[in-house]
């Protein structure tokens, strides 16, 4: 995984919580297209349908509150977003999405929908027009399960050591 | 433990690293029991599998530290559930694992009701309400189906020892008023990321006089403003209560914060003159006095759910609904959140009562709160429940609307059809 991310802009608010990102309906099967096609519905019937390969979210703060569902991250990665930049996370969002291997970053940053950002996680930075956000930068052993593609598949590669 | 003024969560977390540590530091702490169930299982599961692929006959980390239960989708409300009940009823079969199946209640309550947990354990169940178990003075936080699968196999996790967010809570409930309206009082106070990345500790005189079942419905709620934990010292109440379920269990006086500990924030209450209190829609933090929202038409009412689905709860709708039926129009859901719990219920009598009213009382389980099974809202309805959610399509339809409650609004509101302050019926 590259940790230079650059895509679209999905622009949302504070709170987005868990039952938005995937509704419990959707929780029976464990087939991420499935989640993928009803990701944020709640909030955004548009955009499973819209949503590009690469493109990223950003959003406000507490993103992610609500349910431990890893189907949340899940939904949001397998519908093609590349990154979630948020003001903040709700915490057991936030180790999900590195579990799953969804980068994320918490930054302070206004874009406006469809600009073009640009988030290097090594540096803790987002980029968006002339705008620059100073992110917290994940500490290296996060950074590390990240390159690897998420927990699973870091815990592989330690136990090959 | 040779060092003071530790909070209690900097303590159980140096218990299970090992060595002394601070609020701030990343630990790799050992688990004392890890709970799963079947809507995060099987990813659980899968992920444990792929950890462990090239070794076939790969066994969890101890079996003897692992539960799981079925109470989401049960019975199988659909093939897809019942698949996956069969997969994870074979691995707990091939582990060794205790398995509690469809018949037996919510995980939240049937942990704690079979003596899982106890003070100063480090607990982590794959459902964001595992900070239920709080209650009980253990440190007990929700995490994903991948945690759970380095879980299951290594036993351990990395975690960063959160701060403290104290709330002292002080006064005596008025009539009619309960733990739920505290803890909506105090999530409605700090906001739905109030306590974000931080242990919540309640305490205070009003959260001691609280049974283990007003307790739990404190301690479930911290995810709600964002908290890692909610934890409750434990005392005497505690004590007796496990007592009856951990054989030869004995009050350990040192799972408790130290008194000149430090905390990031301390909140100070009085709730001598507290209202019933109401989360309105579509947020758990938006919460109003009952008076605020009274005369609200409602289309069902759910009481059940780990937060509010105890026999002490549940007596407390029968009580104030007296032999009076469900008003016309409003579909009255009771569902006891274990078996334990609808024993009770049956033995008191109350099915009888609440089935003459018109209610429906159903089998142990999630219910509606997670809106994945049954008793869906659709376009337009509002429900009132005493569960801990009411994000939009939480119950069903995106265009429905989820007030919540304690039991006491939740029963009067039944009898009328509308919001209804409980201290008027």
């Amino acid at each position: 995984m590259n940790m230079t991310i650059s895509g679209r802009v999905w622009k949302y608010g504070d709170d987005i919580d868990t039952d938005v990102i995937i509704p419990g309906k959707y929780l029976r099967t464990t087939d991420m297209q499935v989640f993928a096609e009803h990701a944020l519905e709640g909030i955004d019937p548009d955009f499973s349908k819209q949503v590009r390969s690469g493109d990223i979210i950003v959003a406000g703060k507490n993103f992610g509150c609500g349910s431990s569902r890893e189907q949340a991250p899940l939904a949001l990665k397998y519908a093609g977003i590349s990154c979630v930049v948020a003001r903040s996370f709700a915490r057991i969002f936030f180790r999900n999405a590195i579990n799953v291997g969804l980068p994320i970053i918490e930054a302070d940053i206004t874009c406006q929908q469809g600009e073009i950002c640009t988030v290097d996680l090594q540096q803790g930075k987002v980029h968006c027009g002339d705008r620059v956000g100073e992110g917290t930068k994940l500490p290296e052993f996060l950074q590390e399960i990240l390159l690897d593609g998420g927990l699973v598949a870091h815990r592989k590669k330690q136990a090959l050591k | 433990m040779t060092a003071d003024n530790l909070t209690i969560t900097e303590k159980i977390f140096s218990k299970a690293s090992g060595k002394p540590v601070r609020s701030g530091e990343f630990v790799m702490a050992s688990i004392d029991c890890a709970m799963t169930h079947d809507i995060t299982g099987p990813l659980a599961v899968q992920g444990f599998q792929e950890i462990m692929k090239d070794k076939p006959e790969a066994k969890v980390w101890d079996p003897d530290k692992i539960v799981i239960l079925f109470d989401h989708q049960v019975p199988a409300d659909s093939l897809n559930a019942a698949q996956n009940h069969i997969m994870l009823r074979k691995f707990a079969a091939e582990q060794g694992i205790t398995n509690y199946d469809v018949y037996e209640g919510v995980c939240h309550q049937v942990v704690p009701e079979k003596g899982w947990v106890k003070p100063g354990d480090l607990v982590v169940g794959s459902d964001s309400h595992t900070c239920a178990y709080g209650s009980l003075g253990a440190f007990s936080t929700g995490i994903g189906s991948t945690d759970m699968a380095a879980v299951l196999a290594t036993g351990k996790l990395w975690f960063k020892v959160p701060q403290t967010i104290r709330f002292e809570v002080n006064g005596r409930l008025p009539d009619k008023v309960y733990s739920k309206d505290i803890i909506l009082h105090l999530i409605g106070d700090v906001g739905a990321d109030g306590a974000m990345y931080m242990a919540a500790e309640y305490g205070g005189e009003a959260i001691r006089a609280l049974d283990i079942s007003q307790r739990m419905t404190i301690s479930n709620m911290a995810i709600e403003m964002g908290g890692k934990a909610g934890i409750i010292e434990a005392d005497t109440t505690t004590g007796d209560y496990l007592k009856q379920r951990i054989p030869g269990f004995t009050l350990d006086p040192d799972w408790k914060s130290d008194e000149d500990c430090e905390y990031e924030q301390y909140h100070e209450y009085d709730i001598s003159d507290l209202s019933p209190q109401v989360a309105c829609p579509h947020n758990v933090d938006n919460v109003k006095s009952v008076e605020e929202v009274e005369g609200t038409h409602i289309d069902q009412v759910l009481v059940g759910s780990c937060t509010n689905g105890r026999f002490e709860d549940i007596k407390i709708v029968a009580d104030i609904m007296g032999g009076e039926p469900v008003a016309k129009g409003v579909r009255l859901l009771v569902i006891p959140a274990s078996r334990t719990e609808y024993m009770k219920v049956l033995r008191a009598g109350l099915v009888d009562q609440f089935m003459e009213a018109g209610a429906i009382v159903e089998s142990p389980c999630c219910g509606p709160c997670m809106g994945g099974s049954f008793g869906l809202l659709g376009d337009g309805e509002v429900g009132l429940a005493t569960s801990n959610r009411n994000f939009q399509g939480r119950q069903g339809s995106a265009r429905a609307f989820v007030y919540l409650s304690s039991p006491a609004t939740a029963a009067a509101s039944a009898l009328t059809g509308e919001i209804t302050d409980p201290r008027k019926v």
